[in-house]
């Protein structure tokens, strides 16, 4: 039984008139039918399956539609077509940097996030020690955030969330955070949480993590599913040759996944 | 509905906690102010409007404080709500979490300065020789069908603030209007009985009316206005769930 299946799913972005537009902007255009919203197809007919451990990378080109797959499957939002069937917690890293307070103190936002990734007072309280430890923020723990740099931030961010023990774990671009020294531990830790068990969904633009670390990939390209499979390196080895422009996707869109 | 609850606490412990924080936040006064604001206003309504409307009337402050009390809850709840959910908009479309959750959490401050305003007010009913009588037992009746109608308008109308900034500038222009059409400062003994029979179908004035019966009046209001008030409040609420069950995982399309 696998633990996450999605199957036919599409996802369409309402763009066109509708933002940026005023209350009265949108009764005229609507007299006028001049107000059009059209469907972005951000992501058509990908179906992959992921069974208890196993690892997911996906590739692709910015614009394929991998955050909003993301964003799919953590429930965020729901898919236009097709289904997600997920089995037990699930938890989300996207764009760790966002959502903070920059007016309460670096404590308050720790206790907050925490409370967004649906942790216990207690347990925030038992490992909030830990948490500023590992960011090493210990002199800062009382200062607004908004002092802090932006690579504090990140690993403040990445301190809270490595706490995690989901299911289910999604990772879009949170593997490498601040500088070289907490870059390296930040991995360590990384890989720790994957050793534990978890079914992790990885999003990276680092071919080698991807290599390294799964095992299995899908590749995406603008919306379109071009390949998923546990054949990592062939996979990777097609994405690398089609950056380099040597292969063509059309002709990969025919191949055995 | 209960494991929601447990399953969300934290968090929403939390959002109250940061909502206190940042709005009193570089004040000297701090949460003073949500007392006194209603009682300025209470002030400028005294001087200005005593000799007009407040000869011949018994308990004119009381009466006015009925009004500004109720009418000040209304107002700092339904403008505070309407911003909650777009001023949030980092985290729900980040995480996973009830986007209800937002509006609540600021309606639990307005909530809590709604309270103590009331106990200044029965401070000042004390000052005005008003004969405190067990019928005011029954003034948690309008407060919690006014919690509940001001988080149903906090609901609709953060909803639409997310479509159209506009309305907060609608909602700033039609409060005022209200403010004038619920006979906060005025009596409405003198119109037809065709008016006054229109004044009911403003539901903040028939809250304004219910404290102004109980506490001035010590009488209890007809079965019939209990229900209208009810259904005024349910109503609300209920269209409010429906466009937030609608647009659930629509709104992030739109911010």
């Amino acid at each position: 039984m696998s633990i996450l299946e999605v199957q036919d799913v599409s996802i369409a972005y309402l763009i066109g008139d509708f933002k940026e537009i005023g209350l009265k902007e949108y009764v005229l255009r609507k007299i006028r039918h001049d107000y059009h919203v059209t469907e972005f197809w951000a992501d058509r007919h990908v179906s992959f399956a992921l069974e208890r451990g196993e690892m997911l990378g996906i590739i692709g080109a910015n614009g394929a539609g991998k955050s909003t797959l993301l964003k799919v499957i953590s429930g965020i939002m729901e898919p236009t077509e097709g289904s997600v069937r997920r089995e037990g917690t699930i938890a989300a890293l996207l764009e760790l940097g966002s959502g903070f307070d920059g007016e309460l103190t670096v404590r308050e936002n720790t206790y907050l996030r925490g409370a967004m990734l649906g942790y216990t007072r207690e347990f925030m309280n038992d490992t909030y020690e830990s948490i500023i430890d590992f960011a090493e923020l210990k002199e800062f723990e009382d200062r607004p955030f908004k002092q802090l740099s932006s690579g504090m931030k990140s690993r403040l961010a990445f301190s809270i969330a490595s706490l995690v023990r989901p299911d289910i774990l999604i990772l879009d671009e949170v593997l490498s955070v601040g500088d070289g020294a907490f870059r390296a531990k930040s991995e360590e830790k990384m890989k720790e949480i994957i050793r534990g068990g978890a079914t992790t969904i990885l999003v990276s633009h680092s071919l080698n993590q991807v290599r390294d670390l799964c095992d299995k990939v899908l590749w995406l390209h603008r919306g379109e599913q071009i390949a998923f499979g546990d054949d990592v390196q062939g996979i990777c080895d097609r994405y690398e040759a089609f950056l380099a422009g040597k292969e063509t996707i059309s002709g990969d869109k025919n191949a055995p996944e | 509905m209960l494991e929601k609850w447990k399953k969300y606490r934290f968090l929403f412990e939390e959002l109250v906690k940061r909502d206190f924080k940042t709005k009193y936040k570089r004040t000297v006064l701090g949460m003073a102010w949500s007392v006194l604001s209603p009682l300025l206003m209470l002030l400028v309504m005294r001087l200005v409007f005593t000799h007009f409307f407040g000869r011949g009337m018994n308990h004119y402050t009381t009466y006015l404080f009925c009004g500004t009390l109720l009418y000040s809850y209304f107002t700092e709840s339904t403008n505070q709500g309407m911003t909650s959910l777009m001023s949030n908009a980092a985290i729900f479309t980040k995480v996973n979490v009830p986007k209800y959750l937002f509006l609540f959490s600021k309606n639990v401050q307005t909530l809590i300065n709604f309270g103590l305003t009331l106990c200044v007010f029965f401070l000042f009913c004390v000052l005005d020789h008003i004969t405190f009588t067990w019928k005011f037992v029954l003034l948690l009746y309008p407060v919690v069908l006014l919690m509940v109608f001001n988080v149903g308008l906090g609901l609709i109308l953060s909803a639409l603030f997310v479509f159209f900034r506009d309305i907060q500038y609608l909602w700033g222009v039609f409060t005022q209007l209200l403010m004038y059409m619920s006979a906060i400062f005025y009596t409405i003994d003198g119109y037809s009985p065709m008016v006054r029979n229109l004044f009911l179908l403003n539901p903040m004035y028939l809250f304004i009316r219910y404290f102004r019966k109980i506490v001035i009046e010590a009488t209890i209001p007809s079965v019939w206005f209990h229900l209208l008030l009810l259904a005024d409040a349910v109503f609300v609420f209920t269209v409010g769930c429906a466009i937030y069950k609608k647009y659930n995982t629509r709104f992030l399309y739109y911010v």
